[in-house]
């Protein structure tokens, strides 16, 4: 024990390790609910919520205009117009992430589903011209002049084989995962402005502290991120299980076969799987922005290790699981770097998955999106 | 058995090139002065650079490059005869990419020389290599102290290490009257070992704060541990993009502590990260301020339509140790590491003259400050 370090700060890491669990849940979330309809890990979509964060950059910077400084301090906002701004910041970021995640499906997933569209085999085309003018040529116009010309030809090869319709193996929809999470980071790192540095956000709120809570500071910012990552899990589970889309995607989860025979629109209802998950990314960047004002091309590289640890830990497929499991995880990190150090939170965090998945394999709530329990 | 006997081609080898550089007539004989008359001739030499020029501390490496490309501009200039080109290996700072790109470096025999690498952690890396290649170094920037004692017969630093600056820092930090000093590090070679220096150093006024993840995004558990323990100064060994998050987190955490900082924080991106954060932290470096030398500072200016920034001259001067080589006629690996062996000429940052192990001479310690958003010297503190 280093100096009872972890008594005398309990409650301040306990906020700001809420704070940091918020954000792994709302990414968890994403996990989740791809995972309860097509029993599918998405690795792609630690990217997804890389896309938000610069939704959130584009928003501030480009749409509102926000500087990074002016003279005297930062261009802080107050009141009314805080709110606007926060407020379209995070439906930009949303809409990013949003996108982001449904052209993921149609173009890394679905085609393996074995119905793959016409939207996906001409973005598939052109990233295999892209890919084949790349090894001719070495200069970006060049090659998506060449790109654009081949596309229609490989689009039609590739529609062809798309109309067989053949659903590909488990492994094919991992690999594709894995390969799509690669290709979005590499595209940010090699074409975004400052190619693989670190960006800024710039800040718009000052982050004073709110109140005192036991002894502890709490931040403006701090409670924005828990409060606005709770409501953004309520409207989620009030849409998963009132509305009818909400309906279909529980139906899928249960059984796609007997949900398709019932008239469900399964291709219809994984899209809307994705774009939810995706919109809780965008949240969760929006989020994450305002409190680290930060952005890289591998930002969710760890974020989303941790995210997807934190849905296994909940209980993969479970919505309150990711909940609980993102924040069981940001406050087991951030005690164990006041008890061990900061080196020892990812050994720490990692053994208490261990440990919770020999007891229940599961997770903390069980593997259930469908079933019985949602 | 398979080593021993390219021990011996290689020990041939370079025996063979001695004699051909004794045999190579007059212009052995000539002092280490770089040729101004012109009339070198060479071909298809290369120095290369090797180091981050993308990446997390990729800036340091921007600057290093610049410095080489302003020696190797200067020097084609004068010498029609004899046009040097510049390899750049960028390793991304990272260990793990290095020897691969080492192995390039070494296959590739026209580089005659290296600066670089930039880093510690990738020094550790790939030394061996170019330990074994015979290939001479020369690092603008890597600083750990452990590198000189490894045995490589090749390395060489235009800087001190942090054998020098550790205590350069300790010396600062007890001046300013700090009693409780809170000691972080980033887990590197580089920040790690000069972390453990500045924490012994400091004895008794040292909080161990352990170490955080420079590619993670959120120190709010030590920002809640400097907090608690009520610290008058911080000491971060690692490079300027950790340090900004974690100066920006520690203001916002209402931590009021004077931050201090070595040579890897001393970059601008230190200020973009940390924003008004950065304000009135203290970075100290071995690297010679901008204006140590006017000639340099307006040539550079000159070229890049910029000031010199970190390491710059530093490697303006390891690449002009190479360049003087070649002028004198060394133009293979082996010769031009003998000939380094008894280099000793004044620099743009020191006088260049190094001991056995590699070490060089002078071992000034710089004092840097932030002030309204920019870098400024503050002379006369050490060194």
């Amino acid at each position: 024990m280093r100096d009872w370090l972890l008594y005398r700060t309990f409650w301040d890491l306990t906020i700001t390790g809420l704070a940091l669990g918020s954000i792994y849940s709302l990414v968890a979330l994403g996990y989740t609910l791809v995972y309860g309809v097509l029993r599918l890990i998405n690795f792609a979509h630690s990217e997804i919520f890389m896309v938000g964060t610069f939704g959130a950059l584009m928003a501030s910077q480009e749409f509102l205009g926000i500087p990074m400084l002016e003279d005297g301090g930062y261009p802080y906002r107050t009141g009314f117009m805080l709110l606007v701004f926060l407020v379209f910041i995070l439906l930009c970021a949303m809409v990013f992430s949003g996108l982001g995640a449904v052209a993921l499906e149609r173009v890394a997933y679905k085609s393996l589903r074995g119905n793959g569209d016409l939207f996906g085999a001409v973005v598939l085309a052109f990233l295999t011209g892209f890919v084949v003018s790349m090894v001719f040529v070495d200069d970006t116009l060049a090659n998506v002049i060449v790109a654009a010309i081949l596309t229609a030809p490989i689009t039609m090869g590739y529609m062809s084989l798309f109309r067989r319709g053949k659903q590909s193996p488990r492994l094919a929809f991992l690999i594709s995962a894995i390969g799509a999470s690669t290709a979005i980071a590499e595209a940010m790192a090699i074409w975004g402005p400052e190619k693989r540095e670190q960006y800024q956000t710039p800040r718009i709120l000052e982050k004073d502290v709110l109140f005192s809570f036991l002894g502890a500071d709490v931040r403006v910012d701090n409670v924005i991120v828990i409060v606005g990552a709770l409501l953004m899990m309520v409207a989620l589970t009030l849409f998963v299980n009132k509305s009818r889309l909400g309906r279909g995607v529980r139906a899928v989860a249960q059984d796609a076969e007997t949900a398709r025979i019932l008239g469900v629109n399964v291709d219809m209802i994984i899209l809307v799987t994705f774009a939810l998950g995706g919109v809780m990314a965008g949240g969760a960047a929006m989020l994450f922005t305002l409190v680290y004002e930060q952005s890289r091309f591998n930002i969710g590289f760890i974020l989303g290790v941790k995210s997807f640890t934190a849905a296994v830990l909940g209980g993969i497929g479970n919505l309150k699981g990711a909940l609980l499991g993102g924040l069981v995880l940001g406050l087991v990190e951030n005690y164990a770097s006041a008890v061990f150090g900061g080196q020892w939170k990812d050994v720490v965090a990692f053994v208490v998955l261990l440990v919770v998945l020999m007891f229940r394999p599961t997770g903390l709530l069980g593997e259930s999106l469908g079933r019985a329990r949602v | 058995m398979k080593k021993s006997r390219v021990l011996r081609a290689s020990a041939l080898l370079i025996g063979l090139s001695l004699v051909g550089v004794a045999c190579g007539g007059d212009d052995t004989s000539s002092d280490t002065t770089a040729a101004a008359g012109g009339d070198v001739t060479c071909d298809g030499l290369k120095i290369a650079f090797f180091g981050a020029l993308t990446g997390d501390a990729g800036n340091l490496g921007q600057n290093i490059k610049k410095g080489v490309d302003l020696a190797v501009a200067e020097f084609n200039e004068a010498n029609p005869g004899c046009q040097v080109g510049i390899e750049a290996y960028d390793s991304q700072g990272d260990p793990a990419q290095a020897p691969a790109l080492a192995d390039k470096a070494v296959a590739d025999a026209s580089v005659v020389g290296i600066v670089g690498p930039a880093f510690s952690g990738e020094s550790k890396a790939v030394n061996g290599k170019f330990d074994e290649a015979g290939l001479p170094i020369v690092t603008p920037s890597a600083t750990n102290p452990d590198l000189a004692n490894q045995g490589w017969k090749i390395f060489h630093r235009a800087l001190a290490g942090d054998d020098k600056q550790g205590p350069g820092i300790v010396q600062k930090i007890t001046a300013d009257g700090k009693a409780k000093v809170g000691v972080i590090d980033d887990n590197s070679e580089y920040g790690k070992g000069l972390a453990d220096i500045v924490q012994a150093g400091l004895g008794a006024a040292a909080v161990e704060m352990n170490s955080l993840d420079p590619e993670g995004s959120d120190y709010s558990a030590i920002v809640t541990a400097a907090k608690d323990a009520g610290v008058d100064g911080i000491f971060f060994g690692g490079y300027y993009a950790a340090a900004g998050k974690l100066a920006k987190q520690l203001k916002d955490g209402g931590v009021d502590a004077q931050l201090y900082f070595a040579d890897g924080v001393l970059d601008v991106g230190f200020i973009e990260a940390a924003g008004p954060a950065a304000e009135g932290s203290i970075i100290m470096c071995p690297c010679a301020p901008k204006d140590s030398n006017a000639d340099f500072l307006a040539a550079f200016k000159a070229k890049f339509n910029e000031d010199p920034a970190t390491y710059a001259a530093e490697a303006y001067d390891a690449a002009t140790a190479f360049l003087d080589a070649i002028a004198a006629g060394k133009q293979d690996r082996a010769s031009i590491l003998e000939f380094l062996k008894t280099y000793d000429k004044a620099g743009v940052t020191k006088q260049i003259k190094w001991d056995e192990k590699g070490e060089v001479a002078g071992n000034a310690i710089y004092a840097y400050t932030i002030e309204s958003g920019a870098i400024v010297g503050k002379p006369g503190l050490i060194g």
